[in-house]
């Protein structure tokens, strides 16, 4: 086992895709020679060839659906879309095309590829480089949504990504890159060296696409979420001292429900957490589903602890970012219901 | 007969620079028709008149620093010199943010050196009544207008007086009174904008013109079709301008297309007037401007101009170009430096000289200086005072919904 940023995870998981599939191929803005933004392609040009890793123009809705094109005529290709804040020219391509063409050609055609992109907060990077978008993908019937937490996951869950037959928009939070965050920004950065899932095997492995993890098992009440929020959730029960039960959900759609059901049938007592705005964020959805399946045993009402519905503010990045004190108020409040 | 062959053995193309790290600096692949000749044709010409200087290079500026040729602007050495200071003083500024940047005063800089021109002469040959849609390295417009420095330095530092209350990332100014729009850090969305204020400007009959400035790199976004195609069917008084700088962080101008053909040449295509024009000739930038604003004004339409320049610092404090092309080649970079060019020109004309030169550079540090003192004092990004929290909650909606107010007060501000 080696030691592996998210980073390094990432482009590891490129390299094992790489290697063992000659359709595999990998494109974006930056992501050929300079291997990308954030190094996640760096060095696999020079290794794979330009024609498998290869800087793309800036036009991302050209980028997905050269994606489009390549993945029906039997490439599995892995595009990146340098910052979640730029998906959107591309957009019309994953809501119209990408996540229908299964579904229009009656299984004459697929497009079984790969977005993936950095996403969230936590660097200020403004309203342009911080956005936690997944709500708005979550609502194209046809799309696995996926958002990794630790770097074990993400280079299992990537190649598990790329070698499904589904579209996969797989979002990397960009916080997480070089270590653990638990949502206090005025500790020293860690590093994955220290973190158990900062091990990662070199070569293939699968992490499932629809599975989540329970992180933290506990009886008082259930904590989901996903990404960077799970580590806030953690270090937050830690420090108060709370019984929670954190799953990691992984998979934002198709959710673990299985998961989530029998946790909160349970504890009785459930908060669900994203850094994405809070108006019909994915918290939503969850805690809809949760009252309809899990109505009988919830003890209290189930709490949303999101971003602000305002665009992501750069100077007070920390009072948007929904950090340990907003989630342990809403903790405490949902064991006192 | 040709010979087809059965597959395509070769696979796909994926262009590359001529140079990269360790290799000696190549720009014989752009077309720099340096003889100063390109025709001038009157502003208000058919669209198809200006063809060939999509292809060509307007320039007036000749490497002894000599004005010449039918686009010489024939500007006083007064105008001459302002232009001079103006690009200085972009640069002092620029160096200046980009070491606070370093010492952590704010959390993210773009430095505009080697493209001084391309904003500052645009900014002095426009009226200020034009309407300005910049992208993220023009700031020498807001020179240009007169802006407020220690304003400027509000924003980056992102402090209490910033007028963009913090809200933004630093360089991504907004100065309405400045007739300067709010700058986007998302490519190309701005250029389709800047042609319906411009057509809303025509709709009032008004004589002000439009102008905005995308990237190289951009010029790949479907917004730049849909503005070409917009300032073309309707004729919009706007000047749209693609600062071909070379670099897109670490794309060159190839994976935009422009190894095909030069990124003026696309104007053709949507039937717009087009100029190509050296980017580092503070005279060609203003004397192409100057001519586009008259086409505008007088009801012609719109031009595309492709300014030819280089990107001779990092794309940002977040870039290290040393990791995908040459260190030498600003140096090597054919067209100069802008400043350079206009102080030799200056000289030339007995309008200036080292030591005047060397004043004004020190002047210009004290101001940059004495303007940072001035801004510090209302705080910066790392040690405060910002603007007050519950201002996050304000402008999201004319009037603060339930919603907002209820998460405002769950934050306890």
């Amino acid at each position: 086992m080696a030691r592996m940023t998210m980073i390094q995870a990432v482009n590891s998981a490129h390299d094992v895709l790489l290697e063992r599939d000659d359709r595999v191929c990998s494109f974006g803005e930056d992501a050929g020679y300079f291997g990308g933004v954030f190094g996640c392609t760096q060095g696999l040009q020079e290794k794979y060839g330009k024609t498998r890793v290869f800087d793309a123009p800036i036009n991302e809705a050209a980028i997905v659906a050269m994606a489009i094109g390549m993945a029906a005529n039997g490439l599995r290709p892995i595009a990146e879309i340098q910052f979640a804040d730029y998906i959107f020219p591309g957009f019309d391509q994953i809501v119209s095309e990408l996540t229908r063409i299964r579904y229009r050609s009656g299984g004459q055609f697929t497009a079984p590829l790969v977005l993936r992109s950095p996403c969230g907060g936590g660097i200020y990077g403004g309203q342009t480089h911080s956005m936690s978008p997944e709500a708005f993908f979550t609502h194209i019937p046809g799309l696995v949504v996926a958002m990794p937490t630790t770097p074990y996951d993400a280079k299992g869950m990537l190649i598990a990504a790329s070698e499904s037959d589904d579209p996969v928009l797989f979002f990397e939070p960009k916080r997480l890159y070089n270590g653990p965050f638990d949502g206090d920004p005025h500790k020293p950065a860690l590093s994955w060296a220290s973190h158990e899932k900062g091990e990662v095997p070199e070569g293939h492995y699968t992490v499932p696409l629809g599975k989540a993890e329970m992180v933290r098992e506990g009886n008082a009440l259930t904590v989901i979420g996903y990404g960077t929020m799970v580590h806030v959730a953690l270090e937050t029960a830690r420090l108060a001292g709370i019984d929670a039960e954190i799953i990691d959900l992984r998979t934002i759609v198709p959710y673990d429900m299985e998961t989530i059901a029998r946790s909160v049938n349970k504890t009785g007592r459930c908060v669900v957490v994203h850094e994405a705005p809070r108006t019909s964020g994915f918290g939503a959805e969850l805690i809809a589903q949760i009252q309809e399946d899990c109505f009988y045993a919830l003890e209290a009402p189930v709490k949303r602890v999101t971003g602000w519905d305002t665009p992501y503010h750069h100077a007070h990045e920390w009072s948007y970012f929904p950090g340990q004190a907003r989630l342990k108020r809403a903790m405490l409040e949902t064991l006192e219901a | 007969m040709t010979h087809v062959p059965s597959s395509n053995m070769s696979g796909f193309a994926v262009p590359e620079p001529n140079a990269r790290p360790g290799d000696t600096p190549d720009f014989s692949h752009l077309k720099l028709d340096q003889n100063n000749l390109a025709p001038k044709p009157d502003p208000i010409c058919e669209a198809s008149e200006t063809y060939g200087l999509a292809n060509s290079l307007v320039r007036v500026l000749d490497d002894e620093g000599q004005a010449q040729g039918p686009w010489n602007p024939q500007l006083s050495p007064k105008v001459l010199r302002e232009g001079l200071h103006l690009m200085l003083k972009t640069r002092t500024y620029d160096a200046r943010m980009f070491k606070l940047q370093r010492q952590g005063k704010m959390s993210f800089y773009m430095k505009s050196l080697g493209e001084e021109a391309i904003s500052v002469a645009a900014g002095m040959a426009l009226r200020d009544e034009d309407m300005l849609f910049p992208s993220y390295r023009q700031q020498g417009l807001l020179f240009a207008r007169g802006h407020d420095m220690v304003e400027m330095m509000n924003h980056c530092l992102s402090n209490a007086k910033d007028p963009l209350k913090g809200r933004q990332l630093p360089v991504h100014y907004t100065w309405a009174k400045g007739n300067f729009f709010s700058i986007s850090g998302n490519l190309g969305t701005q250029f389709p904008q800047a042609v319906g204020w411009a057509m809303a400007s025509a709709s009032r009959a008004e004589s002000a013109v439009t102008a905005s400035w995308i990237g190289d790199g951009t010029t790949a976004e479907g917004d730049f079709h849909g503005a070409c195609t917009l300032a073309s069917v309707y004729k919009a008084p706007v000047i749209l301008n693609v600062v071909n700088n070379q670099w897109a962080i670490s794309s060159f101008a190839g994976i935009a297309g422009g190894n095909n053909a030069t990124f003026a040449a696309r104007g053709i295509g949507y039937g717009l007037a087009t100029l190509r024009v050296d980017g580092n000739d503070f005279l060609a930038v203003y004397a192409a401007t100057q001519w586009a604003a008259d086409r505008g004004r007088a009801g012609h339409g719109a031009t595309l101009i492709e300014t030819v320049t280089y990107r001779a610092d990092a794309h940002s404090t977040s870039d290290d170009p040393h990791r995908y092309r040459p260190k030498e080649e600003a140096a090597a970079w054919p067209l100069g430096d802008p400043i350079e060019r206009l102080k030799a020109h200056l000289i030339a004309l007995g309008e200036w000289d080292d030591d005047r030169h060397q004043a004004l550079e020190e002047a210009l540090t004290k101001e940059v200086l004495a303007s940072y003192k001035k801004a510090e004092s209302n705080g910066t990004l790392r040690d405060g005072p910002l603007s007050p929290i519950p201002s996050m909650f304000e402008d999201v909606f004319a009037e603060q919904p339930w919603h907002l107010r209820r998460q405002r007060q769950d934050l306890g501000v």
